[in-house]
């Protein structure tokens, strides 16, 4: 899933210093399941500016929200009551930025993004996530064990650890797990360590970023 | 002949051979260059000309080769894979090879976060591994990665480096062993104090027919100080200095310490050239560059073969 975090509370207030009626909007997407942007989240953020403005004489009139997702036209639609009235100037979502980019293209409205979208990870442990995916567009995971290196080695090395991994962990960090090191002890343990002989050829890059923004089309799905 | 550089000439003739290297200035001064570059004149057969070495910029590897060419020196230009895709990388070894560079060294490179510009994006479009290929490719056949053909082949003398002590161990010569598949033709390794693990390593790649392939240079870091070899021991990853050198190092009064580590060095380059499968030594005094005459000397390396 997409893994987000939310913005530090100094720089949400600076966004939004100049404006008066805010609607902060939550999802109940991937933010909820990391922690970072559901319901729970926009009420705590909701409360802290509410008391900040309070306390800088610059009261701030904030409704809170949650959608069910805001990677969806429908259910940014849902917003259509509150946001064609006046009734806000601004809108603060607390989606990955997919979110405050669907509500921007819908309304023409302020939009601020009161996350920072992370990457594409999972939980190791309770409140602990880390990156698993770069979205390269074209998975090899299965040429390492099921590892990715292209997202889990610092250098997106492709053919064996760089000289710099040294009692399992990357050179750029102790808190990294030198991936390299890992894909070698699965591959041993699955008894196929000679295939880390073979040379993983130059890599086509055209499915990644690197290729514009991408767009999938599916001509059996569309109405 | 592949490139028909110095280094390729003194390897292929069989005779021992030793590298220098020269860090390229912070800043445009070309003196700079010239005076650490001097140093090295007659005493090595080539130079290694880093390439923003530990993500720091300095003065471009390739234009430093060239100030070393007009010399009348021969550069080994570093090449990284971290500042630039394969577009730049093809363009700047068409520019050095028309500048007359022979000798490429092909690197993953330094990771940019512990450069002074932490913040950049880095590229890694290839892998040191690729970087390899690459040049073979438009070596041999002529052709850019794209497949269209090149007017005017570059012609180089191709190397990579090694990292014996890095982990996993036991991956290290499968690791070396692809870079010979993918086209390597000398390979530099990182600073070796472990000479135990370091002649393990050699074994393993003589038995396995390696060295038979390619010209191996054995690296050789002079410690400057016991401050320097503590703090290689400690925070360099994949570097290993063992306590006897630490203690030996200790065992001399500070102003000496420098003396005790070139005498390392000397014995390290004297054991290097009864170790099989080892074809050279590669001297990489780090900012130290007035002291590798010495070294050399000592280790009796001196004259340098002249081959035509």
């Amino acid at each position: 899933m997409v893994i987000a975090e939310r913005k530090p509370i100094e720089e949400i207030l600076a966004m939004v210093a100049d404006f008066k009626k805010i609607l902060l909007v939550g999802c109940k997407g991937c933010v909820t399941v990391c922690c970072a942007g559901g319901t729970k989240e926009v009420g705590i953020l909701g409360s802290a500016l509410r008391i900040a403005r309070k306390k800088a004489g610059n009261p701030l009139a904030l409704v809170e929200h949650t959608l069910e997702r805001q990677c969806d036209p429908e259910y940014i639609e849902q917003l259509a009551p509150m946001l064609e009235n006046g009734e806000f100037d601004a809108v603060l979502s607390m989606a990955c930025s997919v979110g405050p980019q669907f509500i921007a293209k819908r309304y023409l409205k302020q939009v601020f993004p009161a996350l920072n979208t992370t990457f594409i990870g999972g939980s190791l442990e309770h409140g602990v996530w880390a990156e698993f995916c770069q979205s390269c567009g074209n998975c090899i995971i299965h040429n390492f064990g099921g590892l990715c290196p292209i997202s889990r080695c610092s250098k997106s090395l492709m053919n064996g650890p760089c000289g710099g991994s040294s009692g399992g962990k990357c050179e750029v960090s102790n808190e990294i797990d030198c991936v390299w090191q890992l894909i070698y002890d699965r591959m041993t343990a699955l008894g196929q360590v000679d295939r880390m002989r073979k040379i993983f050829p130059i890599k086509d890059w055209s499915t990644s970023r690197d290729g514009g923004p991408r767009k999938i089309t599916r001509e059996d799905l569309k109405l | 002949m592949k490139a028909g550089s110095n280094l390729e000439k003194v390897l292929t003739s069989g005779h021992f051979a030793i590298t220098g290297e020269l860090g390229p200035p912070r800043g445009a001064n070309a003196d700079v260059v010239r005076k650490k570059a001097e140093f090295l004149r007659d005493k090595v057969d080539s130079i290694n000309i880093t390439d923003n070495q530990t993500s720091v910029v300095r003065m471009s590897s390739i234009a430093v080769s060239r100030i070393v060419i007009e010399m009348g020196l021969e550069p080994n230009a570093q090449m990284t894979c971290r500042d630039r895709n394969r577009i730049a990388i093809q363009s700047d070894l068409l520019g050095a090879s028309a500048l007359g560079i022979k000798n490429v060294l092909c690197l993953s490179g330094d990771h940019n976060k512990f450069g002074d510009h932490p913040q950049c994006k880095n590229v890694f479009d290839l892998d040191s591994m690729q970087l390899i290929m690459t040049l073979k490719h438009m070596r041999d056949e002529g052709k850019v990665l794209g497949g269209q053909e090149l007017d005017g082949v570059p012609k180089f003398f191709i190397g990579a480096a090694a990292n014996p002590f890095g982990d996993p161990f036991d991956f290290r010569v499968t690791r070396l062993a692809k870079k010979v598949e993918a086209g390597v033709d000398f390979v530099q390794t990182q600073c070796i104090y472990n000479m135990d693990k370091f002649r393990t390593f050699m074994k393993q790649a003589v038995d396995q027919g390696l060295t038979e392939k390619f010209h191996m240079l054995a690296g050789i870091t002079p410690l400057k100080s016991l401050g320097m070899a503590r703090y290689m021991a400690k925070f360099v990853p994949g570097l290993e200095v063992p306590d006897y050198y630490l203690k030996r190092l200790q065992g001399v009064e500070k102003k000496k310490q420098a003396d005790e580590g070139i005498k390392i060095a000397v014995e390290q380059i004297q054991e290097m050239k009864e170790t099989p499968g080892v074809a050279g030594v590669h001297l990489m005094a780090i900012e130290w560059e007035h002291r590798s005459p010495e070294i050399i000397e000592a280790a009796g390396l001196l004259p340098r073969p002249k081959l035509d």
